[in-house]
């Protein structure tokens, strides 16, 4: 399963990078959010996957799945939707005032430092 | 926390109040809420002679960095008493004076006073720290107040150049100084002085002695000013003139000298130390006074006036180095030149001070402080007059003035050098005793003309500013203070001799005394008809010829030309950084996302691929592994089919759609990765991100993919494959490497007993690693005020417009 | 654009005061079983978003006349207290403390300050949700 899964990750790292990398700015944060659940993935791959019950005492398991990647994501989770968020509304606002979605015309002027 | 600790630091506390202070009462002058606080000390400090006098230290700690073997520690003894004397005497002195140099209503008195309250408590901090680390973050702090308080007057573009110019030199210098203090612990192993003093053997043997020496002295040279790093101090006095009096004249330009007598002990026993500190000393000496005289401002020509006396100063301590290494203090005949240094120090802050203060009465009274324009206010200003010339006249050297006595005896030393047998003084010690004289006479002949041109000639009131009158007592009181100690300590120098001078000369050469004994002092007047007596005359004689006959010999003083000085070449010297740093960064930040995104995908393949082959980190271990099942591999395949087919889309909804997707299938591998509180998290964020991607979905225009060239794409591709391949073999050694074992045991075992809890992923969030929920909470607030400021600032703006 | 969502504005009705039910429990079981602040603000925020959905933001903003902004900040003031009242027992930062009472009717029960911190991470959650979702509605 964990070989399965890095390459899962590797694709969604591979299709977030190339979204991000282009210049439409939907699309770079379409590539933000992907990035996003292939980090949490990986995060969750490193920590060993399925060794044992959920991370609940009541469970009365012998062995518990590691709980301290699932406390990151948990944190990660959240702040990757404040970050989208964010980011949605500075794109939509940048082109309200700017008339331009596209990166290349996006760009400081010259002297403008 | 001991007293002393609150002592050092009460000036810095002190600041804290100012604000509401100067809020509070406008009607009273802050700068009166100030001067208790420098006299307390004073005579707080004062207390401590008893102790010093006997060679006694005071050694107060208090844990900082404990671990890193960085400790608040402060330690009292001769040298730093007579410097803590210094700043919070002259301190309580230039408060007093500033209360009524600085107007209430023109100035900003609260953030003069700040400025200056943390000079004095980073001052305090440097001259009493025991630790190197404590001592260097002190050290920046007095370099940051100076700029600031140089800068003061900001909307004067000379104040800034001054204030930018001394803050880059001094700065420079501090670096220096901490990579010096950096290797010097790497030879000891210590931070505190004391040890590394008490090491000073080991230190000289070491192969990285002669670096550390450099980088220590660059420090302290910037600071005082020394040649060729004096070309800030002068540039500094576009400060208000009771900051020139203080910091750049009797207080921190003579951290320098402070950090060159306290590092004595450790570097003396190198002839690279005696050379540099002495040479570089009597060339700064020299050019000082030689360029003092070609001056018109007043505070100009005191400004290299003082890098003359640092000069002669520090040149006084290089000499008393080398007395280190004649075993013996009994005759004291190599020892004077360090007890001039020290006399000369606590003389030069007096004499110096006073005269900061009468130029600062001469702008306040007339306007102006330029000669040419200045002239007979001898009878204007009469007590301004007498002050000036006690001044100038000890500054010169004339008796019965103590500038007097410290001069005779830096003539003394400097003839001995040249009778010294070491590190080949005996074939250039010769060039000591003639520069150092035929700079005492470029000293006599400024001073001259400091008091003269001013004082006497012919009066042009056509050319000041205003009616020229005698200051108010006020600001009087200062000055004449300092004048009276001008004559006491020229009439009476042994009343500093075994309470001050001593104590800090134990500090500066300790291997010299045994235990419990100390420096026997005595300065006299008469010696007799000595050579010094006869330099001393030649002085005055040659310095008053060359004053009648100056208009004859200044034209030497244009020979020089203006495009090779070092002021030109630091200016040239910025510029060009400035123009390269400018050009090199065009090159490479050219205002494109994408470039950068490049560059950092780039450089994490790079990065990541070269450690991984450097530390030979991949391994692929496929025996542990988890079973797969069969729809495990549907939802694999769902996914990634989803992630790839975004790369096509054609329409927004579509990329959002199936951005949901896969939202929503790494919430069912949650489930199936037994993360039941993920799983929740991430279905319902998903849902709520989905409402957010179509509300916001309106406001963006569909996507255009025909803009890209097949190349751009290919560049994309190629730089994605890379990241996708990198990540991948990251997750497979990560697997495949267990190095340690998982730490998450603390948390299996420790949930129920220490926080009560029974679902482990809560209770680190909330118990465990609460810190980490805190800041997370208080990123999303600020994220949702940023929203909420980006759409809600527009609307207000554009209500106004209306 | 006019619709007739009777049936969504109905099922919202029920549905909306079942979900933060469940919501409300999600956050008190946290310390036990999946579930906490997260959970429980996003849990009741997508309630009201779902309210949003049914009802148009002006109906919403008078049945819940709440700035969300200073929910952000009560939210805060709540899980910086909690920690800050360690200092005051002189414990480091952020110590929590727990207790168990017997409580007539109800037995055991237990009482956790890392309770009242998790409510300030509720709060912070529902205010932030909002707040974006709410602003990005009214713009035009």
């Amino acid at each position: 399963m964990e070989i399965l899964m890095a390459i899962l990750i590797g694709i969604l790292f591979m299709t977030a990078t190339y979204l991000m990398l282009s210049k439409s700015l939907l699309r770079i944060i379409i590539g933000t959010g992907l990035l996003s659940h292939g980090a949490h993935l990986l995060l969750l791959t490193m920590g060993s996957l399925k060794r044992g019950a959920a991370p609940l005492l009541g469970e009365h398991a012998e062995a518990y799945v590691d709980p301290l990647p699932q406390a990151l994501i948990l944190t990660a989770i959240v702040i990757s939707f404040g970050v989208t968020a964010f980011f949605l509304v500075l794109a939509y606002r940048a082109y309200q005032e700017l008339g331009t979605d596209n990166m290349d015309r996006l760009r400081g002027k010259e002297g403008h430092e | 926390m001991s007293l002393l600790h609150l002592a050092v630091l009460s000036p810095l506390l002190l600041a804290l109040l100012i604000p509401f202070l100067h809020k509070h009462f406008r009607n009273i002058h802050t700068g009166w809420f100030l001067l208790p606080l420098p006299a307390v000390l004073f005579g707080y400090f004062l207390q401590f002679i008893s102790v010093t006098r006997h060679g006694d230290t005071v050694m107060e700690s208090l844990p900082w960095i404990s671990s890193l073997g960085i400790d608040f520690s402060l330690k009292i003894d001769g040298l730093g008493l007579l410097f803590a004397l210094l700043i919070t005497g002259i301190g309580a002195l230039v408060v007093l004076y500033s209360i009524y140099y600085l107007s209430p209503e023109k100035e900003k008195l609260n953030t003069f006073y700040i400025y200056l309250l943390l000079f004095m408590g980073a001052m305090l901090g440097v001259v009493l720290s025991d630790n190197l680390i404590v001592l260097y973050s002190f050290w920046e702090l007095t370099s940051f107040s100076s700029f600031l308080l140089i800068g003061y007057w900001n909307h004067k573009e000379r104040s800034r150049y001054g204030a930018q110019k001394s803050m880059l030199i001094t700065v420079f210098g501090g670096l220096s100084m901490l990579g010096g203090i950096l290797l010097l612990y790497i030879i000891t192993g210590t931070f505190s002085i004391s040890e590394t003093i008490a090491m000073s053997n080991e230190v000289v043997n070491h192969p990285l002695f002669t670096a550390t020496l450099i980088l220590f002295l660059l420090g302290a040279f910037t600071k005082s000013a020394q040649f060729p790093f004096h070309i800030w101090l002068p540039d500094a006095m576009e400060a208000p003139t009771p900051v020139s009096a203080y910091l750049h004249s009797a207080t921190m330009v003579k951290a320098g000298i402070y950090l060159v007598a306290r590092m004595t002990p450790v570097f003396a026993h190198s002839g690279t130390w005696v050379w540099l500190v002495a040479g570089i000393g009597v060339i700064t000496l020299f050019w000082g006074s030689f360029s003092a005289v070609k001056q018109t401002d007043l505070k100009a020509i005191l400004a290299f006036s003082t890098v003359s006396q640092l000069g002669m100063i520090m040149s006084l301590l290089g000499i008393g180095a080398a007395a280190l290494h004649y075993g013996t203090i009994k005759d004291g005949y190599y020892i004077v030149a360090v007890t001039a240094a020290v006399f000369h120090l606590i003389n030069h802050a007096t004499f110096k001070g006073s005269l900061f203060m009468v130029t600062g009465i001469i702008d306040h009274e007339t306007g102006t402080r330029d000669i040419r324009k200045l002239g007979g206010l001898m009878n204007f200003m009469p007590i301004t007059f007498t002050l000036a010339i006690i001044g100038t006249f000890s500054m010169a050297g004339v008796p019965p003035f103590n500038g007097f006595l410290s001069k005779e005896m830096f003539f003394t030393g400097m003839l001995r050098v040249a009778e010294m047998d070491i590190f080949s003084l005996e074939t250039w010690g010769i060039l000591f005793p003639v520069i150092a004289w035929s700079a005492s006479v470029f000293t006599f002949l400024y001073s001259m003309i400091y008091v003269f041109k001013t004082f006497t000639g012919k009066y042009q009131p056509e050319k000041l500013e205003k009616k020229p009158h005698e200051a108010p007592i006020g600001m009087l009181v200062s000055p004449v203070i300092l004048a009276s100690l001008v004559i006491i300590f020229g009439i009476f120098p042994n009343v500093l001799s075994h309470n001050i001078i001593s104590p800090a000369m134990g500090s500066i050469l300790p291997s010299l005394l045994a235990d419990g004994e100390s420096f026997d002092v005595h300065i006299s007047h008469w010696h007799g008809f000595s050579p010094e007596l006869f330099m001393t005359l030649g002085v005055i004689v040659l310095g008053l010829l060359l004053f009648k006959t100056l208009s004859k010999w200044t034209g030497i003083y244009r020979i020089f030309p203006e495009r090779l000085s070092l002021n030109h070449l630091y200016d040239g010297g910025l510029e060009m950084i400035e123009v390269a740093s400018r050009n090199i960064t065009k090159t490479y930040m050219n205002g494109f996302i994408r470039t950068y995104l490049v560059y950092i995908f780039s450089f994490l393949i790079f990065i990541l691929a070269t450690t991984m082959i450097y530390k030979d980190a991949f391994k692929l271990d496929f025996s542990n592994v988890a079973p797969i099942r069969f729809f495990e591999v549907v939802l694999v395949l769902i996914m990634a089919v989803s992630a790839i087919t975004i790369l096509f889309a054609k329409s927004r909804l579509t990329s959002i759609i199936l951005l949901g997707a896969v939202g929503y299938t790494v919430a069912l591998f949650f489930v199936i990765f037994r993360a039941p509180d993920l799983a929740l998290t991430q279905l319902v964020i998903e849902t709520v991100s989905v409402a957010l991607f179509l509300l916001a979905f309106y406001h963006l225009p569909q996507i255009r993919r025909n803009e890209e060239r097949i190349r751009f794409k290919l560049t994309n591709a190629l730089i994605s494959i890379g990241v996708g391949a990198i990540v991948t073999l990251i997750a497979l050694s990560s697997h495949s490497n267990k190095m340690f074992d998982s730490i998450s045991q603390y948390y299996v075992e420790n949930t129920y007993k220490k926080a009560g809890g029974e679902n482990m992923v809560n209770v680190i969030l909330v118990d465990f690693r609460g810190f980490d929920t805190m800041f997370e909470i208080t990123v999303l607030g600020i994220a949702a005020l940023g929203i909420f400021a980006m759409i809600k600032l527009r609307m207000t703006r554009g209500k106004e417009q209306e | 654009m006019k619709t007739n969502d009777v049936i969504l504005q109905t099922v919202t009705k029920f549905t909306l005061f079942v979900i933060i039910l469940f919501s409300i429990h999600l956050f008190f079981a946290g310390h036990y079983y999946p579930g906490g602040g997260f959970i429980g603000g996003l849990m009741t925020s997508g309630a009201i978003v779902l309210l949003l959905l049914a009802f148009d933001i002006k109906t919403v903003k008078a049945i819940l006349p709440i700035d969300y902004i200073k929910v952000i900040a009560i939210g805060l003031l709540f899980s910086i207290g909690t920690g800050a009242g360690a200092l005051i027992l002189d414990m480091p930062f952020l110590t929590h403390a727990f207790t168990y009472v017997d409580l007539p009717l109800l037995g055991k029960t237990s009482l956790h300050t890392a309770v009242l911190f998790d409510t300030g991470v509720f709060l912070v959650v529902i205010g932030v949700t909002m707040t974006i979702i709410q602003t990005i509605g009214e713009s035009e």
